[in-house]
């Protein structure tokens, strides 16, 4: 009886570990995507180009023997600038929000092709990550089981650390003006196309940084991480958001994290219940949907392009 | 700097010519061969019934909206292609909706420090100088309001008039050379919109400057500012200054509206 109950707490314990690591993995992503739809008020698709743009990188920078750390670091320079063409697009050639991102992330699908190679898939289970190296591997047995989850939480304490103190300078006031009322911003004299591509730039830099992240976790790169990530984000930036709005102290960035970890027990809870793998999309959609017309996200502030 | 209270001319629209929807059967021409110049230091009022083009021209003055053919100059520089944003360093604009001149998602104070630090960098220095929040708190006092109690309260939730009188204290807070006010007391009460008026009559006459304020009370043009200009279907059928503007009733104002026999915006 007892021996069962352990069984039990057990399964319970891996699945949650499990999914506290998705979520970490994917919080970086989703305060990319905090960025872009709540500061902002742009719906960002690149993201989908975006997080394997970084995943492709990390994985053939990596086969190449480049360190692990410096992989992260270059993630997110590429995703910058994948996110300043995304700006560019939108805010010089005066193309549509959601548009401007559907173009980049049908450019980046091929881009990330090109950067591997051609290949689809890039193992680099044998090569030396952040997770795998003989530092982490020399610790002892006892916490072997938890080290992912806290270099994992390391990574995303110091993103979201460094995003508080961003939207507390000059520039990140402006950056919350221009997606609060870009009136204001005009009247302060400011370019606010300017403003957005620099919002564009620090969310998908953070989007690529997680997808550098995620390749290093999961030991591969594949083509079709990146495909859903989007709404994957928007999935933890709502639900974080709207479970911890009445509490006070919780900043919405570290509301986003914990939307992001709680996402992914969601569905280790629905995948433990039966459901395949394949489903996970359709569970994202559903899930998704259910959320917004719940929290009656839906409205959004008319606004012009660009 | 030019020297302030001098006679010499901060504003000058040049035969602006304005088309909307041009080669389509909606076309309409409101300006054609507009003129209109503006005194440092005056205070202008500007009435009119809808469609007269009032706040067109306040539009095309702030490069809201390209104009078709003519030119602008502020003090003599030619900003006729100068973007709108580039255009508002010497210019302050409140607008009639109280929502659009500041952040509804940022506190009374993140409002202050943004409109405190226009004309210099967005940088990555701290959005808020703890040093001026004194100073941020004397001026709201001005205002009469009890806003310098509500630093850290998101300015969505203050009512419009409150966000008005704050808009109106954002623009002016740094040194402009140029206040827009287009119709900036009409969604308020009417207790409110006097209170408004009043303040902005104080900053005009503090910071002397030139202002151009769009309404349609008429005893708010008739009472307050040096000159008055009556417009109809974009062209200037009233513009009286000096001692002709002192001895304006609203009854030849309204004489005037019921001449063109169009219904009074008031």
């Amino acid at each position: 009886m007892l021996e069962s109950i352990l069984a039990v707490l057990e399964t319970i314990l891996v699945i949650f570990i499990g999914a506290l690591e998705e979520g970490l993995v994917y919080a970086v992503m989703a305060l990319g995507v905090y960025i872009t739809y709540k500061i902002l008020d742009f719906p960002d698709l690149s993201v989908d180009g975006t997080f394997p743009l970084g995943a492709a990188v990390t994985a053939t920078l990596i086969t190449k023997g480049v360190s692990p750390i410096l992989t992260l670091l270059i993630s997110f320079v590429i995703g910058a600038f994948a996110g300043m063409l995304t700006g560019i697009i939108h805010v010089k050639f005066k193309i549509r929000d959601l548009l401007a991102g559907i173009i980049m992330m049908t450019a980046l699908y091929t881009i990330n092709l090109r950067i591997t190679g051609g290949k689809s898939n890039v193992p680099i289970f044998m090569q030396k990550t952040i997770f795998n190296n003989s530092f982490l591997n020399g610790m002892p047995e006892e916490v072997q089981p938890y080290l992912v989850s806290i270099v994992l939480f390391f990574i995303v304490l110091l993103m979201k650390l460094l995003l508080d103190l961003y939207l507390k300078t000059k520039s990140g006031y402006l950056l919350r003006a221009v997606g609060d009322n870009e009136m204001v911003v005009t009247a302060l004299a400011k370019d606010k196309g300017i403003t957005k591509i620099i919002g564009l730039i620090i969310a998908n830099a953070y989007v690529a940084l997680s997808g550098s992240v995620y390749a290093q976790k999961s030991g591969y790169f594949d083509i079709y991480t990146g495909t859903g990530t989007m709404v994957m984000g928007l999935a933890s930036v709502v639900i974080g958001i709207n479970l911890l709005k009445k509490v006070s102290f919780v900043k919405a960035t570290s509301a986003v994290i914990v939307g992001s970890v709680i996402y992914k027990i969601c569905v280790a809870i629905a995948i433990y219940f039966g459901l395949e793998t394949s489903d996970l999309k359709l569970i994202t959609a559903v899930l998704f949907f259910v959320i917004l017309v719940a929290s009656n996200d839906r409205k959004r502030r008319a606004k012009s392009n660009a | 700097m030019t020297a302030r209270g001098g006679r010499r001319v901060m504003l000058e629209l040049n035969k602006i010519t304005k088309y909307y929807n041009p080669g389509t059967v909606n076309e309409m021409c409101l300006f054609n061969d507009f003129n209109l110049s503006v005194q440092n230091g005056e205070f202008v009022s500007v009435v009119g019934s809808n469609g007269s083009g009032k706040t067109s021209m306040l539009n095309i003055l702030c490069g809201s909206i390209p104009i078709d053919k003519g030119s602008i100059h502020v003090q003599g520089s030619n900003i006729t292609n100068m973007p709108e944003f580039k255009r508002q360093r010497k210019i302050g604009r409140v607008y009639q909706n109280p929502a659009m001149g500041t952040c509804p998602n940022m506190t009374i104070l993140e409002n202050m420090s943004l409109a405190d630090n226009k004309g210099k960098a967005f940088n990555l220095g701290w959005g808020t100088n703890k040093k001026r929040i004194e100073y941020y708190r004397e001026n709201l006092r001005s205002l009469g309001l009890g806003l310098e109690d509500k630093l850290d309260v998101p300015v969505g939730s203050l009512s419009g008039g409150q966000r008005q009188a704050m808009a109106l204290l954002m623009v002016t807070m740094s040194p402009i050379e140029f206040l827009i006010l287009d119709e900036h007391t009409a969604a308020l009460d009417p207790k409110t919109a006097e209170l408004i008026m009043e303040l902005t009559d104080k900053v005009v006459k503090e910071k002397q400057l030139t202002t151009i304020m769009v309404t349609h009370n008429l005893r708010y043009a008739v009472e307050y500012g040096n000159r008055l200009l009556m417009m109809h279907q974009g062209e200037v059928i009233i513009d009286a200054s000096g001692e002709e503007k002192k001895h304006l009733r609203i009854d030849d104002l309204l004489d005037k509206f019921n001449q063109i026999s169009i219904e009074c915006g008031n």
